[in-house]
């Protein structure tokens, strides 16, 4: 379960929105506890692939360190990343699945023709083999 | 050494919470295999399952990517810190939406798509990878035997754009290994013949000759408009130039040559590798390396190295150098002995005096390479212009007037197999030990294929205290042009 507030999630939408038909991509920085995922804020980060970047994102281990210190500076950690789906649904690709680290929370938001729509999560499984679904919880708003 | 390694949040839970672990390690190597022996969950999450790092984990010593460094070899200090980093990436899927597509040159037509189809279902190429072949543009210099290999292959894989430069003309001492040549090619231009070859193979892309020799004039107009320079050339004088033209351009120039039995390849130029002028600082005295031409080579030989180059090249069209998928042969020279079936590999450093690519640099522009080569000027002593000569007709005029003449082959056993002029044998390296077969009252010719070899025999000879020596002008080619053409020429 993941605690998303919405306007957390119209700043994802938004971001998806202005980067269209190129990719965004960012950190999500929150809370991880027993209780469960929260998250607080939004690192929005530079595409760095240059050369494909309507269908591929890429954060380099420089703007992952520097995402990792912003979240520490706030009291927070990084609990995982988003990133948008120009013209195709919310659901992981291959490719994501390839490249995807455990324990993360994967945010994925589609957008079809540059109107943001459906925003979801995923969860890499324990054996590497597929994504699983993440329910999202927008109804209580996050504390900041 | 203990070693602390710092374990990113994502990978905590697997190795039991901790933020960080230490181990007694000397290479990173070691002390990520003590991590993963301990944590076995991890290994699945770093390692790929054939045993290689992830391509997007990225694991730093204090503040340095270990690519950059000796990679998984990379030594390590007492109180170094090992960082395990995560590189995030993902994307929607690898085919392109319709109202996504790339620019219209950008696309492959139903006929290419069926060609490359072999390329499209490996996911390390794919539509992405196509097209970036399609849109790469690639230069050859030499069309001649590591050329055949580079151009037949780099065309048939849908490089779109390939340049080509030569100024040759194909005879039939190519054709033995220059495949893209056949029979019926001797006596045209090899550009011509090499342009028609690879359309054929290959209709879809564009081929852009440059009949001319690479020049320090040229070479910057040519290589600008192409992202990877390939050198396929047999002088120094042209491997300088083209290694220097491409660092000041900023172009891979991805290297290979090739001598009897043995290959060498790598990739000069890449940001932060070396340059051929690291490995390479100054050039051979003139003559001592032997040509293919003066030295031979085994027709496959080329073909094995070219198709290296092509493999490097087409490698850096999809993966890019430093961080892409698999590892670029650069800061490495490929060393290929064929008699032993071996291939080995040294370690390339970046030279940080290098004229040209160091930090002082002090070569910003090109200059003239044959003098560098040492080919021209005071410095290139020509021995045949310094000892007496016969021509092959005097020759001849004076054995059929049945004057006493000594006629000395300096060749090779081998040579002297393939066709001579029934002289005594003494390989010039034997020479100075077999010197007491001569007789100094003798009138001595002494000749080898060019005359070259055979000057130094008449110059060893004289001072050795012989007054009646000559050499003969042009050797055994001159002979068959001049005198019997039934010497077969080599």
């Amino acid at each position: 379960m993941l605690n998303l507030s919405e306007e957390i999630a119209s700043r994802i939408r938004a971001h998806g929105a202005k980067t269209y038909p190129h990719e965004c991509c960012g950190a999500l920085l929150g809370r991880d506890s027993e209780g469960g995922r929260e998250v607080v804020d939004l690192l929005p980060l530079a595409n760095r692939r240059e050369d494909s970047p309507r269908n591929r994102f890429s954060i380099t281990p420089e703007d992952f360190r520097a995402a990792e210190q912003t979240a520490a500076a706030h009291g927070l950690e990084l609990v995982g990343w988003y990133h948008s789906h120009p013209d195709h649904p919310a659901l992981p690709s291959e490719y994501d699945r390839e490249h995807a680290w455990p324990w993360y929370s994967y945010v994925i938001v589609s957008v079809a023709a540059g109107e943001p729509g459906a925003i979801s999560s995923w969860r890499l499984a324990e054996n590497r083999t597929r994504f699983l679904h993440e329910e999202i919880l927008t109804s209580a708003r996050a504390a900041r | 050494m203990p070693v602390k390694v710092i374990i990113p949040t994502p990978l905590r839970p697997y190795a039991g919470k901790q933020q960080s672990a230490e181990f007694d390690a000397r290479t990173v190597g070691e002390a990520l295999e003590r991590l993963t022996s301990q944590y076995e969950e991890l290994r699945k999450h770093l390692y790929t399952d054939d045993g290689r790092i992830r391509s997007f984990v990225n694991v730093y010593v204090n503040d340095e990517d270990i690519r950059y460094l000796q990679k998984e070899a990379t030594r390590i200090q007492d109180g170094d810190t090992i960082s395990i980093i995560p590189s995030i990436a993902g994307g929607s899927s690898a085919a392109p939406s319709p109202s996504t597509e790339a620019p219209a040159e950008a696309k492959l037509s139903k006929e290419e798509v069926l060609r490359y189809s072999r390329h499209l279902i490996m996911p390390e190429v794919g539509m992405e990878g196509q097209l970036k072949l399609k849109q790469a543009r690639v230069l050859l210099i030499g069309a001649g035997g590591l050329g055949a290999p580079l151009g037949l292959y780099l065309a048939a894989a849908g490089v779109g754009r390939l340049g080509l430069v030569d100024f040759d003309v194909v005879d039939f001492t190519n054709l033995q290994r220059q495949v893209t040549f056949s029979t019926a090619d001797v006596g045209r231009p090899k550009l011509e013949a090499a342009k028609e070859r690879l359309s054929a193979l290959n209709p879809e892309i564009q081929i852009e000759t440059f009949e001319a020799r690479l020049t320090s004039e040229n070479a910057l107009d040519i290589f600008r408009d192409f992202d990877i320079v390939v050198d396929g050339t047999d002088n120094f004088p042209t491997r300088y130039l083209v290694n220097d033209a491409c660092v000041l351009l900023g172009k891979p120039n991805v290297y290979g040559s090739i001598f009897r039995f043995e290959g060498q390849a790598t990739v000069f130029g890449m940001p932060g590798g070396p340059c051929y002028r690291c490995l390479y600082p100054e050039p051979p005295p003139p003559g001592l390396v032997p040509s293919c031409a003066e030295g031979g080579v085994l027709g496959v030989l080329p073909g094995i190295v070219g198709a290296i180059q092509a493999m490097e090249t087409i490698k850096l069209i999809l993966f890019g150098g430093a961080g892409g998928r698999g590892d670029a042969l650069v800061g490495r020279l490929l060393l290929f002995d064929a008699l032993a079936m071996r291939f080995r590999e040294l370690k390339l450093r970046k030279n940080p005096d290098c004229p040209l690519c160091g930090e002082r640099r002090t070569i910003t522009k090109l200059i003239d390479y044959e003098e560098f080569c040492g080919l021209r000027g005071a410095e290139a002593p020509a021995a045949a212009a310094q000892v007496p000569e016969v021509t092959p007709r005097e020759l001849k005029a004076r054995l059929d007037r049945g004057d006493d003449l000594f006629v000395l082959d300096v060749r090779e056993p081998h040579e002297y197999q393939i066709c001579n002029l029934r002289g005594h044998l003494i390989p010039l390296g034997d020479l100075p030990r077999r010197v007491h077969e001569l007789d100094s009252s003798h009138e001595i010719v002494a000749h080898c294929r060019s005359g070259k070899r055979s000057a130094d025999a008449v110059d060893f000879l004289r001072k050795a205290g012989f007054r009646k020596v000559w050499n003969l002008k042009g050797g055994i080619l001159a002979w068959s042009d001049e005198v019997d053409q039934t010497v077969p020429k080599y």
